[in-house]
Parts: structure tokens; C-alpha cells; sequence
């Protein structure tokens, strides 16, 4: 068992640094995912690195733990439904909007090992012949190094080539690597991965016209959402959009984005969320 | 409630499968061969398939080739399900008229996964 003033010494570190909320009661996750780290970093216990955390004035290693602590669950086409939103409803109205040489930049925030963005990238691959000369970029960002490495080298196991990624894009975007599966340069090469954490300033990241933000401000308590969503919005473009997860809503932390109708998980700023609708 | 074929000459395997797909609300019929399967196609058309590739007597390859040549054998979704991993067989699969492809170890989650990915479930 974890001391008790070793799980709020954690969980007080790891909310300073990425707006994690981690309670009291979680000490069985604290030690879930804990272990493994300790093992890597070579101490014998949990309670070691945690004191060994403590000592250590450069942070290396709470920043470490403060990453281990995140949850990077993602998979390919993750919910379907955010993908057929960006596919049918919100790419027509922004290819429409920025005309045909014109461009679109969207924004992954949290994209973890980068199955979000290269799901993105596939679709936009598979549109091509209908977007004509349009320019679209994708930024993916992630707060933790770990996981966007993976997500640069595009690689991935039999495992997780297997849920969510029906085998037809298996076969046209992936190329075989012994057992492992990699996403085809064409498609990485429409993805840019930067480090990036939500907590921090991302003013310099320059105007987006849709953000996926999912699955990401339920672990962060109500003034941090509030905080992240406003900054969101600035640099959201007055008729871009906002996609969030299944569970999550703006409703009552901004009114910079409102509900596209009809539309489960699609926000936009005040003229997109009419055009959309229309 | 919709009806799955499941296809392997393991029992182990099938019991494995037969398990994850009632929890899906399929009912299920087993076959031990590809030859099997034909004969259990004829008495009633499945809507699904889970599919081993090599079985003794008729393998899974020349079963789906022999399944779309049926009157009606153009209806069930196939999903093949086999230790062959690798691409080479997995676009002669979709080529002999299979719609998805799991690669062994499967477990329940890749099962559901791939049974939305045809339809075959909503997805959740």
C-alpha cells in the first residue's frame, strides 16, 4: 500500500503539471501504474521513486510520474461518430468556406500514440479526388514524450491495427513490418506531432478551424476546463468547430462554443454552429 | 436475434468464440470444416461467418470462393479468423469475397470491433 501523504504528494505534483485530478481513493491506480515505472527507472518499490521524486530538483522524475498517471487509451476511428461528423458535416462547410485553394488547419489535442490524427488523415486520403486543390493540415500535440514518439513512428501492434480499423484501410494505409503494422509515409506525412501541454500557453500554435479535444477535460476539474476551453476558442477561427468525446459538453464552461443541433459532440463558434445547422 | 456460423476445427476455439458471440446476442452454429459449413449453409443461411483459414478437408479460402457461388451465399458477412498475419493473405481473403479478417490471438473486444466495422453490430 502506498502511504497516504505519498498518494497526495503524487496527486498534487501530477495536477501542477497537466490538471490531472487524481483523489484520494485512487491509490489503487497510483500503484497500477507506478509499478512498471518504478521497475524501469530501477527501484525496488513505488515508495522508493516516489522518495527519490521527492530529492530530485530538476522534476525529471515527477514529470515521469505525472505521465504515467495520464490515460492514453485511444484506438483508430475511436466512437465512429466524431469521424463521420469531420467527413460529412463539417468538411463540406469548410472546404466550402475556404474555397479551393484555400486551407484547413485542424488540431488534435491529447492525440496520444496518434491513432486520432492518422484515422483524420486516412479520411482526408480517402476524400483526395473530392477536395481538390485544398491544403489541410494536421497538428497533433501530446504532453507526454513517451507516447508521441510512438505516434511519430506510426507503428503499431497486430493488436491495435485491430480495433476500430476495418481491415480494408488495414490493407490500403498500413504496410507490414514483421509483426508489427505501419502507417504508409503518404499518410504520415500529412501529420505534424509537437509536444504540447494544455496547461501551457499554445497561443503560437495560430488559428485552427477544428479542434478534436476528446476525452481530455474529464480529467481535469471545472475551472481548468473552463480555462483550457476559452483559450481553445482564441485560437479557433470565428466559423470553426470544436469536436468533443461522447461524455463531455461545453455546456455551462463556455460561450464561446455553441452545440451544433442535431449534431452529438460537435460545438462551433457562434457562425459555425448556424451554418452547420442550416 | 441474428445468426453466426462459427468455423474452426478447434473445439477449444470454437467454444472460445461461441462465448464472446452469445454475449453479442448471436445465436450460434458450429462447423468443424470448410465442407462442414457449406452443408450448414444450405440447411439456413447464416448472417455471419467467423472463419478459420486452415482446416483439414475444405479449407476456410476455398469455402468463402465456394460460399458466394450459392444461391444466397452472397448475404452473410464473412469474417475470416486466422493465425495467417500477414498481408499477402489477408488481400486474398478480401479478394475470395471475405469483409473482414481478424488476426489470432482474437479476444472479444477485436470481435465486437470488427462485427461493427461490417454492420453486423451497432456500434455502441
Amino acid at each position: 500500500m502506498i502511504k497516504q501523504d505519498d498518494i497526495l504528494f503524487v496527486a498534487a505534483e501530477a495536477f501542477k503539471r497537466s490538471g490531472l485530478v487524481l483523489s484520494a481513493d485512487k491509490g489503487y491506480l497510483l500503484e497500477s501504474r507506478l509499478a512498471p515505472l518504478a521497475r524501469a527507472e530501477g527501484y525496488p518499490s513505488i515508495e522508493a521513486l516516489i522518495t527519490a521524486a521527492r530529492r530530485d530538483p530538476g522534476g525529471r522524475l515527477l514529470w515521469s510520474i505525472t505521465e504515467a498517471l495520464a490515460t492514453h487509451e485511444t484506438f483508430f476511428f475511436r466512437d465512429n461518430t466524431p469521424f463521420d461528423l469531420f467527413k460529412q458535416d463539417v468538411l463540406p462547410v469548410l472546404a466550402r468556406a475556404r474555397g479551393n485553394n484555400g486551407q484547413i488547419r485542424i488540431w488534435c489535442a491529447a492525440c496520444s500514440s496518434g491513432q486520432e490524427p492518422y484515422s483524420l488523415a486516412m479520411l482526408l486520403e480517402e476524400e483526395r479526388a473530392r477536395l481538390g486543390n485544398l491544403r489541410i493540415e494536421i497538428i497533433a500535440t501530446d504532453m507526454a514524450p513517451r507516447v508521441l514518439e510512438k505516434a511519430k513512428a506510426g507503428v503499431y501492434s497486430q493488436f491495435e491495427v485491430q480495433r476500430g480499423l476495418a481491415v480494408q484501410r488495414l490493407v490500403q494505409h498500413f504496410e507490414q513490418q514483421g509483426e508489427q503494422w505501419r502507417v504508409k509515409p503518404n499518410i504520415r506525412s500529412m501529420v505534424t506531432f509537437q509536444k504540447q501541454n494544455l496547461l501551457e500557453n499554445f497561443s503560437l500554435m495560430g488559428t485552427f478551424d477544428l479542434v478534436f479535444c476528446r476525452n481530455v477535460l474529464i480529467y481535469f476539474d471545472a475551472d481548468t476546463k473552463k480555462k483550457v476551453l476559452g483559450r481553445i476558442a482564441q485560437q479557433t477561427a470565428q466559423d470553426g468547430y470544436l469536436i468533443m468525446g461522447a461524455a463531455e459538453t461545453v455546456v455551462g464552461l463556455s460561450s464561446d462554443f455553441s452545440p451544433v443541433e442535431g449534431r452529438r459532440g460537435l460545438y462551433g463558434r457562434a457562425a459555425a454552429a448556424k451554418s452547420a445547422a442550416a | 436475434m441474428k445468426m453466426c456460423l462459427v468455423v474452426d476445427d478447434s473445439r477449444v476455439i470454437r467454444k472460445v468464440a461461441r462465448k464472446i458471440l452469445e454475449e453479442l446476442q448471436f445465436e450460434c452454429v458450429e462447423a468443424g470444416d470448410g465442407s462442414e459449413a457449406l452443408e450448414a449453409c444450405r440447411k439456413q443461411m447464416p448472417d455471419a461467418i467467423l472463419l478459420d483459414w486452415n482446416m483439414p478437408v475444405m479449407n476456410g479460402l476455398d469455402f468463402v470462393k465456394a460460399l458466394r457461388r450459392e444461391e444466397g451465399g452472397d448475404q452473410p458477412v464473412v469474417v475470416f479468423c486466422t493465425t495467417e498475419n500477414d498481408m499477402a493473405h489477408i488481400t486474398e481473403a478480401l479478394r475470395a469475397g471475405a469483409d473482414e479478417y481478424v488476426m489470432k490471438p482474437f479476444d472479444g473486444d477485436i470481435i465486437e470491433s470488427k462485427f461493427q466495422q461490417t454492420g453486423l453490430l451497432r456500434a455502441s
